[in-house]
């Protein structure tokens, strides 16, 4: 009995893997073949971009301010209190701009995605829509991945500018130091890696956390109830993938740019 | 009354159809989920010109079936032949085009809740690009239709249950279809709303004789359908002399999964099977 459940949920996890394999392959192709609807590119890179900038610069603003904090009593045992920004701007930069955004963005956009797609398919609006002509993923999925990609790219600068600020401002007002040195030392360490680990992981996250709401969103089943358990494997998955994904990016660019760093 | 809609698009693929042909044919057809058949060995046709009302009772598979006629679903054997084109198996880009060319009304009416009734009745012309104007006297004119001009600039969420299906009517028409495919229209809905939404049918069965597969278990609306006819002058539903039927109104009746009754109403009344006269009594 044991081995029989084992065997129909290792089944299930490789069938949920290849559906979404299938479907996120086919979103992303849509992007380069016509129809492409521009109009809902624009709205939704407006509901995710816009709409996600204020939790964005306040978690960027706050993690920078506690990286300085906590860091600066750490330093302070080395003296070495004066390489603060520098901490602080390639850590936000490398690793905690782009996964912070990630998962805030997440957390708000692939639950509102799988809850919206959801509650479309329990309601036959997704069928409706198959059975008037338009393509679903074509019209529903692809702006959304497009946007997301787009948008957290952005998302990401925001998120590391507003995170050097925080720490700025936690550097001078609580910890007392000098504005200046910590402004140099933020971006005079800054290289060519860097940027280039920082803002090429906001594309894959972005891209992992639309395909995954959508996913989800489209697989529903069982009515509202279904919506919410769609929505929960929707931030679940992508948050926990983000992370993952984060790690092996990191190790690859960090083997990649070995001489650089 | 107007009952003119606009004149149907083109149809690329209608060129290399004769005219002969069913414009939807099932031959064997079955289908199952996890576990026991839904649908099995289900052969029917629907010709130019007919009206054909599924019967049975709820839960038998009714919406399955019209779901697998224009391909929302796949049967696991047997072939679907919707105006000549087998969509059986067929990948889901080849058929978005086909579908284009029928019109479906869905149970609750599946209207898009985040659009006006103006942008749900006119989501195909949007697609298409049809300028605003044409979309507006055409959406119009299809509102017109199902007595509903009054709702354009409206949200589904503020109209009543009988008031979305007839939005969905006028969704499913604006297209001019070659086929429509009605999922229990009436279903749910007081005798008074019920009797509107027919009168509808009937309306749209005599003006453009579209070829049609009605789904429902209520036996009342599928005789009101094949004993009256639209009144032009009217512009409301009349009864026909007695013992007349409308002839191009045929039935079919599913039992278990199988089609049970395939034939005309006289012939529906007449029937010895027990499970037809057990439903019609």
């Amino acid at each position: 009995m044991a081995i029989d459940r084992i065997e129909r949920t290792a089944q299930q996890i490789v069938l949920t893997l290849q559906d979404y394999s299938l479907f996120a392959a086919r979103a992303f192709l849509n992007l380069f073949r016509p129809p492409i609807y521009w109009s809902d590119f624009l709205l939704q890179s407006d509901i995710i971009g816009v709409g996600s900038l204020s939790i964005v610069v306040l978690s960027g603003m706050s993690t920078g301010g506690v990286l300085a904090l906590q860091s600066a009593a750490t330093l302070a045992n080395f003296g070495a209190t004066a390489i603060t920004g520098q901490f602080v701007s390639l850590t936000m930069i490398r690793e905690l701009g782009p996964v912070l955004t990630g998962v805030m963005v997440s957390g708000r956009n692939a639950s509102s995605m799988a809850s919206e797609l959801g509650s479309m398919v329990v309601t036959e609006q997704i069928d409706a829509m198959r059975a008037l002509g338009v393509d679903p993923i074509r019209k529903l999925v692809t702006p959304r991945i497009f946007a997301s990609i787009a948008m957290l790219f952005f998302l990401t600068i925001v998120a590391d500018a507003f995170g050097i600020v925080g720490g700025g401002l936690v550097t001078v007002f609580m910890n007392h130091q000098n504005g200046t040195q910590y402004l140099n030392q933020s971006w005079e360490h800054i290289r060519f890696p860097d940027i280039v680990q920082g803002l090429i992981k906001p594309l894959f996250f972005g891209y992992i956390l639309s395909s995954i709401g959508c996913f989800y969103g489209l697989r529903t089943t069982g009515g509202t109830q279904g919506v919410g358990r769609s929505t929960i494997q929707a931030v679940v998955n992508a948050s926990v993938l983000i992370i993952f994904v984060d790690f092996l990016l990191s190790h690859l660019v960090l083997t990649l740019f070995a001489g650089w760093m | 009354m107007d009952v003119t809609l606009a004149k149907p698009q083109s149809a690329p693929l209608a060129a290399a159809e004769p005219a002969r042909l069913p414009v939807l044919a099932f031959q064997n057809v079955s289908l199952a989920f996890a576990g026991p058949p839904v649908l099995e060995d289900i052969s029917f046709s629907v010709a130019r010109g007919e009206t054909r009302v599924l019967l049975g009772p709820a839960g038998v598979g009714k919406s399955v079936l019209l779901k697998l006629a224009n391909g929302l679903l796949r049967p696991d054997s047997g072939s679907i032949e919707l105006f000549g084109h087998d969509i059986a198996f067929a990948r889901e880009e080849y058929l978005f085009p086909l579908r284009t060319r029928t019109g479906m009304v869905f149970q609750e009416g599946a209207l898009f809740d985040s659009l006006t009734v103006r942008d749900n009745v006119a989501y195909q012309l949007i697609q298409e690009e049809v300028p605003d104007d044409e979309i507006d006297a055409r959406v119009r004119e299809a509102l017109r239709f199902v007595e509903l001009e009054q709702t354009f600039s409206l949200y589904p969420s503020s109209l009543s249950g009988g008031m979305r299906r007839r939005v969905a009517i006028a969704r499913a028409l604006i297209h001019k279809p070659e086929l429509l495919l009605y999922d229990s229209p009436t279903g749910g809905l007081d005798p008074v709303t019920s009797t509107t939404i027919i009168e509808l049918i009937v309306k749209q069965r005599d003006v453009y004789r579209t070829p049609s597969l009605l789904v429902t278990h209520r036996l009342q609306d599928a005789f009101t359908l094949c004993t009256h006819r639209f009144d032009p002058a009217t512009g409301r539903m009349a009864r026909l002399p007695a013992g007349e039927t409308d002839a191009g109104t045929t039935f079919l009746m599913l039992s278990e999964g199988r089609l049970i009754f395939d034939g005309p109403l006289q012939k529906l009344i007449k029937s010895q099977d027990p499970f037809v006269r057990d439903f019609l009594e």
